[in-house]
């Protein structure tokens, strides 16, 4: 069995294709992600970035191709904090008991401990006792951050995170990152046009019926990927 | 000992859900009690017939709830795509389904055990003389029947028709259940109540075969 290890790894996706039934979500598609850079996906619904993601996360296996983590010995598998359109947290538990419950499946020592400083640097510590059902999207989301966030991991995939956010919370969101990218992380995130999300972005990409069709890191063509597709 | 660890953390997350919303325990005793009622006020069966029939009634009774309790065992984790989170928090998926299976059998066990008392009342069966017998073969019986829906659970829960398919999958698949409970039960209630190891060998294979089928490819019902 892998070690999970905390420690950012590059994500190299080779020629991977995703089948639903005769429908390709995914198409030959290959990407090489060095650890610590912070790419921002976009394209039209459907055109494949929560397939892309997924497949990176390995919650979906794709059809044909190969995932891998550069950067890690044999043996060792990336810690992923995943964050997608759902939420991902229990409405039934409070904001507390959601994050000691996936600490402690993910074994982290003192979870209460750990919940208790992801509480506080969300802001929710001072609704840490209130169901979930209660928070508003913005607080949801900010819940499944601090999920996302528990076993300190070094890859995060970030499913639209700004999906739903006031200005407030998209602030909080956009610093949030900042200090994750700031940090050395892995960062994959799509994106709905340009935002302050895709300012943060070292890398842009765009998918088109699941094929990646441009894909940049700076310069004059940087914005372009946002706005039509062209790079 | 990791599988173990988180089987108890999300046996507990499940244990605290329900007592706190009692909703699946409320469900499943109203469903028997209503069917146990209605049998006994349309056929007012004498205590003989009881006997004779009324096992294999309870039986129907308990597995038609199993079938509403089971449904939302996998549906609720779609909700949020919470199912996601925790396969990415275990290593080994079997955890979630032994947590979600040992807290399927713990509450059809509680409504089972409740309402044999009513069942005892209205159809003038001693059943607390019993009572030991009666709930380890009830244990054998939910057993089975909590690792097939549990399964099954999962594999409806990704399906277009998701709200009648699995009664439709569980019911004839549980037939092996059924006949060897409602037998083993049926013996209970005899004057010398036997404990019929032939019936209850059945079950104990049915439980072993179908818990170590999940086991070997239970990571398979929760792909995408």
């Amino acid at each position: 069995m892998s070690q999970r290890v905390s420690r950012p790894a590059g994500i190299k996706l080779t020629r991977i294709e995703k089948k639903y039934g005769s429908l390709y979500a995914l198409r030959r598609l290959g990407m090489e992600i060095a650890a610590g850079e912070c790419v921002a996906l976009t394209g039209r619904n459907g055109s494949g970035k929560t397939t892309l993601l997924r497949v990176a996360s390995q919650l979906t296996r794709p059809t044909r191709g190969e995932l891998s983590f550069p950067g890690l010995d044999n043996g060792e598998a990336p810690a992923i904090g995943y964050v997608s359109h759902a939420v991902m947290i229990y409405d039934e538990l409070t904001a507390e008991e959601n994050l000691v419950l996936f600490a402690r499946l993910l074994g982290i020592p003192r979870p209460a401990k750990r919940a208790a400083e992801l509480l506080e640097a969300t802001g929710l510590a001072t609704r840490k006792d209130s169901p979930s059902r209660t928070f508003s999207r913005g607080m949801k989301q900010r819940l499944a951050i601090a999920r996302a966030l528990l076993e300190e991991p070094g890859v995060l995939l970030l499913d639209e995170p700004g999906t739903g956010l006031d200005t407030e919370s998209m602030a909080w969101l956009t610093a949030t990152i900042r200090a994750l990218r700031d940090q050395g992380r892995t960062i994959v995130m799509s994106v709905h046009g340009e935002s302050s999300l895709s300012q943060l972005a070292t890398r842009a990409a765009r998918l088109e019926a699941g094929a990646l069709i441009a894909d940049t890191r700076t310069g004059a063509t940087f914005q372009s990927v946002f706005a039509t597709g062209a790079a | 000992m990791r599988l173990f660890s988180n089987t108890a953390v999300l046996l507990q997350k499940e244990l605290q859900a329900e007592f706190r919303s009692h909703e699946l325990l409320t469900t499943a005793s109203v469903f028997i009690l209503i069917v146990i009622v209605l049998f006994s006020f349309t056929f007012d069966p004498t205590s003989a017939e009881s006997k004779q029939f009324g096992p294999g009634l309870l039986w129907l009774a308990f597995l038609f709830s199993a079938s509403l309790m089971m449904q939302p065992s996998f549906l609720k984790e779609r909700t949020n795509d919470t199912l996601s989170a925790l396969r990415l928090a275990i290593s080994d998926p079997f955890a979630i389904f032994l947590a979600k299976l040992c807290a399927n059998t713990i509450f059809l066990l509680i409504t089972q055990l409740l309402l044999l008392l009513v069942f005892g009342v209205f159809y003038n069966v001693a059943v607390l003389s019993v009572f030991p017998q009666l709930a380890f073969v009830f244990f054998l019986g939910s057993l089975g029947i909590s690792t097939t829906g549990t399964a099954l659970s999962a594999i409806s829960s990704q399906a277009r028709m998701r709200e009648v398919l699995l009664p439709l999958l569980l019911l004839p698949l549980l037939v092996p259940v059924l006949i060897p409970s409602a037998e083993a039960t049926k013996a209970l209630f005899e004057p010398e109540h036997p404990l019929r190891w032939d019936w209850l060998g059945m079950l104990i294979a049915f439980d072993v075969v179908f818990l170590t089928a999940l086991w070997l490819f239970g990571e398979y019902l929760l792909e995408e």
